[in-house]
């Protein structure tokens, strides 16, 4: 179903590129630095969430009867690149960059004393031979050698893509026009005019940073965990990049579940008016006066016990996750369409009334096309609004639910069970802080990026603020 | 240098009109310029003075920095623009060097402003007498029982009526007049040297308009006050002003006291505005509409800013800015007309300044025949529920139109002027089947329109169609103009395919006179004239019979309001259209109108044709209607004044509607509505003064 959304996602693209009035306000966002940062993290989420989704069951090495046998687990290819992270766990929390557990655990030295102290860890830091000393160098060694490598890659991808963006240009040029003149400037002379474009160098700037920053991220990685570990011993770095797709998919799904809902009931009553507005308003105050949480978890509750009673659909644990995940994105969009139904239902209640409708409405325009060549777009910027400050609300949501216990299947990796997980040790004295803290930066840069994104796209389709 | 020179020229001059009380400047500003942060002058050296009880009257279109001038005056600039250089001294006092604490005296104590809308300008959860305590307290230092007593004393001064009660009640108990009667109490609570009164008028009817406009004048003569008046529209200066700056583009243009700027305007485009005004005299002919918009905010400064819409600018005018020139008679001019030698040769070859009035409509008086009839209106009434409870019981009717008829022929216009609220524009959407009619009989072109299926009634759309009031709200800001102007060709199947309507877009787009470029455009690229051209072209396309134009030109300026009505009165000779024509400016009426229909709470009090009811008028609202509008020669000034206003239309008095506020009224007034009389054969009258 996520290849389906991309598809779409595509052909609107292709779409879009074939008619110039419409390529004219995207062309706008990218001329905004503002806009063209966010997209590029969003971007860089919205891939980590794609290497996710790309699910294999890995060949067992015996064979039965000459079939190949897959195993019950379900990888993805993101879980094949972070192989490191994920298999190396520890018994129980650590901090971040540590080389010892954050627990005192009895030991037995090699004289037979029974000593309690913080043992080594298993993984982290285990190539240090004396980690009280040598961490902090060692730390240091490696993020200097790793943001230097990430530079380097940075920029060497920076000049290929550069290249094949000449490449290309040349390949049009000399395709379009035969005997057209070939550009001769080299791949050097496009970098300083692009340096020399403000949204250019801002995109320039974040994408050798965020190099960098993977850079390290990576060398540590391969010897520490760079989050700390979680109770279990999890690496929280991976738990986090894993949560990234349960997050996006929640967003995403519930919205576009919640969309039409809103958008529909919401200007229908609007300009309707009468007995549709009233029959509207009665379903939607009935709903929203209703406890959600209650009526959630009663429905997922029916879920559950429903799949519970067919394993047989199921192949995999991983499959009946996804499911799981699936459904709450139904409920939640089914339960949380009220609020901007009424927002849309309150502007729609304006709009009827300015005279360009009026217009449409005596030249006897139906008032289906008038819902949708006038009401709708007029309307877009607070869907718009709302769609993005929703994605956050709704990550929350999710975070609620699974602490309730009818949030995502329990196996299923999510800022909500991350979050539930920190909750219980923020209490503890020393504090576990990590698991939170990197839920918490997670989630901020995901949605700050989607906001401000939203925010320059919404500019850039406003025709009231791109005078010319 | 320069602005001591400018300041020289405005020591009183020997033909100033009488002014109250001494002869001292209130008010001296020299130089002023105030500048957005990027540099762009939007008030662009300004000098003038003020005397004790003096109008002084800004006169400018919209955009040229009337309240940004004033409100420099108070040192309320919003964020982004200050007041770069200039002086501005208050009774000696230098009002730009004080700081802010020692200003919120100046605000309301020395300089008191009101504001347009007077519904925005009061706290709405404030009761008046608290608001009006307000700066008793902060200015005159008075406490307790003394703030009550003056608060009533102050609005019974200001002409309300049961004062006592009324300063117990909150602005949305009062009607918009006596808001700004409130406002104008609130004012002049403070004592004030200066009044600053920004378009105090322009969004209330010409009856109450005339009530405040009284109002000023009285308490000016009263506290002998200065008064800074901020206005586009010449009647509200030849009634109130003493002395007139012009405004354009930032600066002022020229200034001359009152009686010389009307005799002989000394600037092009005072000149221009004064032609560009409608009225009978001129309704054969085009109207000298000025061409092009108002130059926007930081338009070059390098020549004079009047210069690419003036028809007497030579290349002078293209290169130089002209300097202030003092004329022998007190006048003040910026015009290279008076300053160099090939300007002195200008003005001589011209023969006369304003145009011939002398020729009489001779087109008008000539079409007297009439046309065949287009729309036929019978007995139609709208009648809106009003509902309580929570059963949506029906517990009464606001009769918005009440038994209204009328008869449109074709290639004719038929005028519907009244005051706002009085169901006008009410009239035109039950025409247009927008709103339905509870009653009545509409036949247009011998169908009728009541009752009929919204199937039937779409085969009839094409022939009747309405342009709006304001064109900011009548075009669909995500459309492009080619869409917009499709939208009623695919609505009503007009064109066949889409060739055909490209062509008739760019057809559409010239008959109107805009460029065919433009119709890859999105509206808010427009001025408020071309969007409404746009909005006209728009109803062109599916080639109407009959436009129902409502308030067309209300939301636009003077110059750019006869390029409108000239568009619109060729339109009607090319392509015999017939129009109803909504406004309640009677001028308009009076140039373009054919008939006039005056309604009064939903009724139709009086009908006729241009010259019976506008130069006969028979029924007392539509004298008083006629002479609460102020005329720029200031002759019929004979003002009746109508007390209190419109009352509602859920209620409407007992008897003959206009009764509460009639002067004649007599006693059978009361009881019956007047029936219809006839004056002649084209002349109706609702009154029983005219049955006499």
């Amino acid at each position: 179903m996520i290849y389906l959304l991309l598809a779409t996602v595509l052909a609107a693209a292709v779409w879009i590129r074939k008619r110039p009035h419409l390529v004219l306000p995207w062309q706008r966002v990218a001329k905004g630095s503002v806009g063209m940062v966010s997209l590029l993290l969003l971007s860089l989420f919205v891939l980590v969430g794609l290497l996710d989704t790309l699910h294999y069951r890995a060949a067992l090495p015996e064979k039965s009867n000459g079939q190949t046998v897959y195993s019950a687990e379900v990888l993805s290819v993101f879980d094949a690149l972070a192989k490191g992270i994920k298999s190396r766990t520890e018994k129980t929390y650590s901090a971040p960059l540590a080389a010892y557990l954050y627990a005192k655990e009895s030991m037995e030295t090699s004289e037979g004393k029974i000593l309690r102290d913080y043992p080594r860890l298993r993984y982290g830091g285990a190539h240090l031979v004396d980690p009280q000393r040598e961490l902090l160098g060692d730390v240091l060694k490696r993020t200097g050698i790793g943001a230097l490598e990430g530079l380097l890659i940075g920029v060497l991808l920076i000049a290929v893509s550069n290249m094949l963006f000449h490449f290309f240009v040349k390949f049009r040029t000399v395709s379009s026009s035969t005997g057209g003149k070939i550009s001769t400037d080299n791949g050097i002379s496009i970098f300083t005019g692009a340096m020399k474009n403000k949204p250019c160098k801002a995109l320039l700037i974040t994408a050798l940073l965020i190099a960098m920053l993977l850079g390290v991220t990576a060398n540590l990685a391969a010897v520490y965990h760079v989050l700390g570990t979680d109770k279990v011993g999890q690496d929280v770095l991976y738990l986090a990049l894993k949560s990234i797709r349960t997050g996006l998919v929640i967003g995403t799904v519930t919205t576009l579940v919640m969309l039409p809902f809103a958008l529909l009931l919401g200007i229908a009553a609007g300009y309707l008016r009468g007995w549709v507005d009233d029959v509207i308003q009665y379903i939607y105050t009935v709903l929203s006066s209703i406890p959600s949480v209650l009526l959630i978890a009663a429905a997922v509750l029916m879920m559950q016990v429903y799949i519970e009673m067919h394993p047989e659909w199921f192949e995999t644990s991983a499959a009946r996750a996804d499911l799981r995940l699936l459904f709450l994105c139904l409920i939640l969009g089914v339960t949380s369409w009220t609020g901007l139904c009424r927002l849309l239902r309150g502007e729609t209640l304006k709009l009827r009334e300015l005279e360009y409708i009026q217009a449409a409405q005596a030249f006897g325009v139906s008032s289906s096309r008038i819902l949708t060549r006038h009401i709708v777009p007029n309307v877009m910027h607070i869907v718009l609004i709302a769609v993005v400050m929703d994605f956050s609300s709704l990550v929350l949501a999710e975070a609620v639910l699974s602490y309730v216990g009818v949030g995502v299947d329990p196996s299923t990796m999510s800022f909500g069970t991350l979050i539930n997980s920190a909750r219980l040790e923020m209490g503890r004295e020393p504090m576990v802080w990590w698991t939170l803290a990197a839920a918490f930066g997670f989630m901020l840069v995901l949605v700050l990026a989607a906001n401000l994104f939203a925010d320059a796209v919404r500019d850039a389709f406003d025709p009231r603020l791109n005078r010319t | 240098m320069k602005s001591d020179f400018s300041l020289n020229q405005l020591r009183p001059f020997p033909s100033v009109p009488p002014e109250i009380g001494r002869e001292e400047f209130i008010l001296n500003v020299a130089g002023l310029v105030t500048r957005l942060n990027n540099g762009a002058r939007i008030v662009d050296d300004i000098s003038f003075s003020i005397k004790q009880g003096e109008t002084f009257a800004l006169l400018g279109e919209s955009g040229c920095g009337k309240s940004m001038t004033a409100l420099s005056l108070m040192r309320l600039l919003p964020d982004g623009i200050r007041v770069a250089s200039g002086d501005i001294k208050l009774d000696e006092e230098d009002i730009l060097a004080l700081p802010e604490y020692a200003m919120r005296e100046v605000r309301g104590g020395q300089m008191a402003m009101i504001f347009q809308e007077p519904g925005l300008s009061l706290n709405p959860v404030m009761t008046v007498g608290d608001q009006i305590a307000e700066v008793l307290i902060l200015h005159q230092r008075l406490r307790g029982k003394e703030v009550h007593s003056r608060c009533v004393e102050l609005l019974e001064q200001v002409g309300i009526s049961d004062a006592s009660r009324r300063a117990s009640e909150y602005p949305f108990q009062l009607s918009g007049g006596m808001k700004q009667r409130v406002m104008i109490a609130m004012a002049m609570a403070g004592q004030p040297k200066l009044l600053i009164a920004d378009e105090p008028t322009t969004a209330l009817d010409v009856t109450i308009q005339a009530q405040v406009l009284k109002l000023l004048r009285d308490t000016q003569q009263e506290t002998g006050m200065a008064l800074l008046l901020i206005t586009h529209d010449l009647g509200v200066v030849a009634q109130m002003a003493h002395q007139v700056g012009v405004m354009y583009a930032g600066q002022i243009i020229e200034q001359a006291p009152r009686e010389q700027l009307f005799s002989r305007p000394a600037h092009p485009y005072t000149q221009k505005l004064f032609a560009a005004l409608p009225d009978a005299g001129r309704s054969g002919q085009p109207l000298a509409a000025i061409p092009g918009n108002v130059p926007p905010l930081g338009a070059p400064l390098a020549a004079c800013r009047f210069a690419p819409r003036c028809d007497k600018a030579w290349a002078l005018c293209h290169e130089q800015v002209p300097e202030w020139t003092q004329l022998e008679n007190g006048q003040g001019v910026r015009c290279h007309l008076y300053t160099s030698q090939m300007g002195n040769e200008k003005l001589n070859l011209k023969t006369s300044l304003s145009p011939g009035l002398s020729t009489a409509s001779e087109e008008g008086a000539g079409e007297g025949e009439r046309g065949t009839s287009l729309l036929q209106v019978e007995n139609l009434q709208v009648h809106f529920p009003i509902r309580k409870g929570i059963l949506q019981r029906t517990v009464g009717h606001v009769k918005a139109v009440d038994g209204v008829s009328m008869n449109i022929p074709e290639g004719r216009t038929l005028a519907l002027v009244g005051e706002s609220g009085c169901g006008k524009t009410t009239v035109g959407k039950a025409l247009l089947q927008l709103i339905t009619p509870t009653a009545g009989s509409v036949r247009f072109a011998g169908h009728e329109l009541m009752g009929i299926t919204a199937g039937q009634l779409r085969k009839h759309r094409a022939g009747m169609q309405m342009i709006f009031q304001d064109p900011y709200a009548s075009l669909n800001p995500k459309m492009r103009i080619a869409e917009i102007l499709q939208e009623g060709m695919d609505a009503l199947s007009i064109a066949k395919n889409s060739d055909e309507r490209q062509r008739r877009i760019d057809e559409l787009l010239e008959q109107v006179g805009l460029e065919k470029a433009s119709k890859w455009r999105y509206p808010h690229e427009f001025s408020g004239g071309q969007r409404q051209r746009i909005a006209i072209a728009r109803v062109l396309a599916v080639n109407p019979n009959l436009l129902i134009c409502d308030e067309p030109t209300s939301a636009l300026d003077v110059s750019v309001q006869a390029q409108i009505l000239n568009l619109l009165k060729s339109l009607q000779q090319q392509l015999g259209l017939s129009y109803l024509f909504i406004s309640h400016n009677l001028a308009v009426v009076e140039y373009l109108a054919h008939e006039v229909y005056v309604m009064y709470l939903g009724r139709i009090v009086e009908r006729g044709t241009v010259e019976e009811v506008l130069h006969a008028p028979k029924h007392p609202y539509t004298q008083a209607l006629l002479s609460a509008v102020p005329r720029i020669d200031g002759q019929g000034m004979k003002t009746i004044r109508l007390p209190g206003e419109t009352p509602s239309p859920s209620h409407p008095p007992q008897g003959c509607h206009f009764h509460t506020r009639c002067a004649q009224v007599m006693a059978k007034c009361r009881e019956v509505y007047p029936s219809e009389t006839i004056v002649s054969a084209t002349h109706h009258v609702h009154c029983y003064l005219a049955a006499e």
